[in-house]
């Protein structure tokens, strides 16, 4: 054995995240939180509407994290937070960081207005949503986060997703807020450090993450970190930072832009799609990575 | 100090002498003026509060519960359309144990759009688990609200400040704004023994299965059951300092009455005029005026009311396919003793329509008219 | 860390249980080790030590000891990805025998 050798840990070893949570195996919205809280350490308090996460952290009169949470209603992610941020600091507590957790049902649909009033308002909050494309918690249902082509126990093959991704970055990069990121479980380390610098912000930020999930898009549990490794290199979902809602960073350049096709067809969700509606997909990621570089230059 | 206040303001003055630290509030008349006054509160220094103009009532709600579960005293205001989109955050605020003090201002609800009073708006929270405080004088309002906060924290369990649309919001009236050295005396500090803090993490309100949710519930009811000695508890200590009693009831006249009127908001000082001139033809009249409605006084009531020979339930509310609301809980609360009068339900002033003194006498009519109450609802002034 | 293997919470009556419906105690109770039928086994001859397993796994079930990946078997649930993400190679997902 190669003993001289040193362990490389590329992140944070405190762990505020602790196991026997209930996640299915190989979710993409626990490497999420578990990033989130390497970045923000123990001084944050978190509110989680109903998603995955409100079952993932365990039933009363459990939890499996370190930091506070507030279980929230569905549509309140950000107006509870703003309430616990005010709360805080009213009682003498400014340091600790106050964090929205949802998933993109709890953020596009649901909770889309509380987010809006909270962003125009500027609060002092880091709003996450960990998008996995559909209301999975409730069984696979569409949510207008899921994007064209996906099959969802309401859009079943025969009448599949036709309407596009919403695209909650530019809503909320219309509102000007101080940060906005889109980050990836595929890239903990840019994560991370990203978050870092938002804990760092005053004002509105907002992560729009990237969190595949095995059950609903009907993929291997070990393709997790792969299939969010090739949204970003195949620019579906490139990493980027937005600052005062429009000086726009790429954070990684893609010199070898891969092919959707390979993404699209390792998740069964999408097993129903012909070449063309897969070329269809391709030419609107090309569209839209292209709108982002011209953003990027400006 | 005296002022002259409208009742809206009286609700300010009573979040801010109560020392509420956040404030979450969306406009909506007839309230608009207790948020008025509250953010000039804010803005000016008199009141140390983060005011959270939040873009809906539901967010109003969902700010407070957040402000409350921090350790903070949080306040709200609203009326009808608004406390219905609360609903959902009304249970919430009551089952996560959060003393959060809201005033409602009673507004019929739509359609049609009516900005007038009835109590329909709050009676459709009955079953939330918040206290209900209907009050009928601005003076009223103001002392209850301190009271709201004080009971409140004490079981964990929110209260509404509830007045009637323009016949007390926008009324001003005559009102001794206790000194805050005396209110915070009587109202220390919010201080909860759980909260949402990373130095003691816990996850509040997480998914609750069947072998717990039940004996959690239990303790809400129980715990209510606790809230009438404690609010005449705090009633009798708020006299001592301020000399004003706060009591579940005000029963007016009733002790060696024959007939009485219970009723519930301003109808109530309505109905005392009525008994006056009752008393004075020799009709020996009362009024029972219910303050607190949630938890519903079932003790007092039946202490009141059994020693008269005729009771008439006056109800600015409906509950469709049943009856007036306030008149199912009297009769519940009498059924099964013994000697209790007969109760007469009538249903009146919906949507802001006037109960006047003339509206009593008919009640009184129709009731003393009569020797068995039926279960037929009598509509007072309505066009047939 | 917190505590492993935390204790099971039992209330013997409502009176026992916060007035608020907070957590009093850890999840790490559930072992969920359990729902595993595929168990990573790690060649720790190939290993580069590069922090790649422990790094992606959600549970996360990989402990550092000694500067070396150990698989904490009580939670880990099986999903693969230490092994499919390895850059060496040395993590191989066997059938769990039970």
């Amino acid at each position: 054995m190669k003993k001289e050798k040193k362990m490389t840990l590329t992140l944070p070893a405190e762990e505020l995240m602790a196991c026997g949570h209930l996640a299915c195996q190989g979710c993409g919205a626990t490497l999420a939180m578990r990033y989130m809280l390497k970045a923000l350490g123990q001084k944050t308090a978190l509110c989680i509407p109903a998603c995955c996460w409100a079952v993932i952290d365990g039933p009363y009169p459990y939890s499996s994290l370190d930091v506070p949470i507030y279980h929230c209603a569905f549509e309140t992610a950000a107006s509870t937070a703003t309430g616990v941020k005010a709360g805080l600091e009213m009682t003498g507590d400014s340091e600790t960081t106050v964090v929205a957790w949802a998933g993109d049902g709890g953020t596009f649909d649901i909770g889309l207005q509380a987010l809006s009033g909270a962003a125009e308002r500027n609060e002092d909050i880091i709003y996450v949503c960990y998008d996995n494309e559909a209301y999975m918690n409730t069984g696979i249902q569409r949510s207008s986060a899921t994007p064209y082509g996906a099959w969802t126990t309401t859009t079943p093959v025969k009448h599949f997703k036709t309407r596009p991704k919403k695209d909650i970055v530019a809503i909320m990069a219309a509102h000007r807020i101080p940060y906005i990121a889109t980050a990836s479980i595929s890239h903990p380390e840019d994560f991370v450090k990203k978050m870092r610098k938002a804990k760092d912000i005053k004002g509105t930020r907002f992560f729009h993450v990237y969190a595949p999930c095995p059950t609903g898009w009907k993929s291997r549990p070990e393709d997790t970190v792969k299939l969010a490794r090739m949204a970003v290199q195949n620019a579906y979902f490139p990493l980027c930072e937005i600052e005062d809602g429009d000086k726009v960073t790429l954070n990684l350049k893609l010199k070898d832009k891969k092919p959707v096709n390979d993404y699209i067809r390792i998740q069964g969700r999408f097993r129903h799609l012909t070449e063309a509606q897969v070329a269809s997909i391709q030419a609107e990621v090309d569209a839209r990575w292209e709108r982002l570089l011209k953003n990027c230059a400006v | 100090m005296k002022k002259v206040m409208m009742g809206n303001h009286a609700l300010s003055y009573g979040a801010m002498l109560s020392r509420s630290q956040v404030i979450a509030a969306y406009p909506i008349t007839p309230q608009t003026q207790v948020v008025e006054l509250l953010s000039e509160m804010c803005a000016d220094g008199t009141l140390d509060a983060r005011f959270i103009k939040v873009e809906s009532e539901h967010s109003a709600m969902a700010a407070c519960i957040g402000a409350s579960v921090a350790g903070a005293r949080a306040f709200t205001a609203t009326s009808s359309q608004g406390l219905a989109l609360m609903h959902e955050m009304l249970h919430w605020a009551a089952g996560g144990r959060h003393p959060i003090v809201m005033g409602n201002i009673n507004r019929s609800m739509a359609p049609g759009w009516s900005i007038w009073t009835d109590q329909n708006d709050s009676l459709s929270e009955r079953d939330t688990g918040w206290m209900q405080y209907y009050c009928a004088s601005n003076q009223e309002v103001l002392d209850t609200v301190i009271q709201a906060f004080k009971v409140s924290e004490r079981l964990m369990i929110p209260g509404m400040v509830i007045l009637d649309a323009f016949a007390l919001s926008h009324t001003y009236e005559v009102v001794d704004v206790p000194d805050q050295a005396a209110v915070d005396k009587y109202l220390p500090p919010f201080k909860p023994a759980i909260r949402l803090t990373p130095s003691d993490p816990r996850a509040f309100g997480g998914l609750t299965g069947a072998e717990h949710y039940m004996e959690l519930r239990y303790k809400l009811q129980k715990d209510m059951e606790k809230a009438p000695a404690l609010i005449e508890e705090t009633g009798r200590e708020f006299e001592k300092i301020f000399g004003r009693n706060l009591g579940l009831v005000d029963a007016y006249r009733c002790d060696d009455a024959d007939f009485v009127f219970v009723t519930s908001g301003t109808a109530g000082f309505t109905a005392r005029v009525v008994v006056d001139e009752f008393r004075k033809s020799g009709l020996k009249a009362g009024n029972l005026r219910i303050k607190v409605f949630r938890p519903f006084p079932f003790a007092k009531v039946r202490e009141v009311l059994k020693k008269v020979k005729k009771a008439a339930v006056v109800d600015r509310n409906c509950s469709y396919g049943a009856h007036g609301i306030f008149y199912q809980e009297v009769k519940s609360a009498l059924y099964g003793e013994a000697g209790m009068p007969p109760v007469f339900g009538y249903i009146a002033g919906l949507g802001g329509r006037d109960i006047t003194t003339d509206s009593f006498k008919e009640v009184a009519a129709h009731a003393l008219a009569k020797d068995k109450a039926d279960e037929e609802i009598v509509w007072i002034g309505v066009k047939k | 860390m917190r505590e492993k293997k935390a204790k099971k919470i039992v209330f013997n009556s409502a009176e026992e249980m916060p007035t608020m419906i907070a957590s009093v105690g850890s999840q790490t109770h559930n072992l969920t080790g359990a729902w595993r039928n595929i168990r990573p086994e790690i060649d720790l001859a190939k290993c580069l030590k590069c922090g790649i397993c422990w790094k992606f796994c959600p549970e996360p079930s990989i402990d550092i000891v000694d500067e070396w990946p150990v698989v904490d078997y009580d939670y880990c649930k099986g999903c693969g990805i230490c092994a499919e993400e390895c850059p060496a190679k040395c993590i191989v997902m066997v059938e769990e025998r039970k």
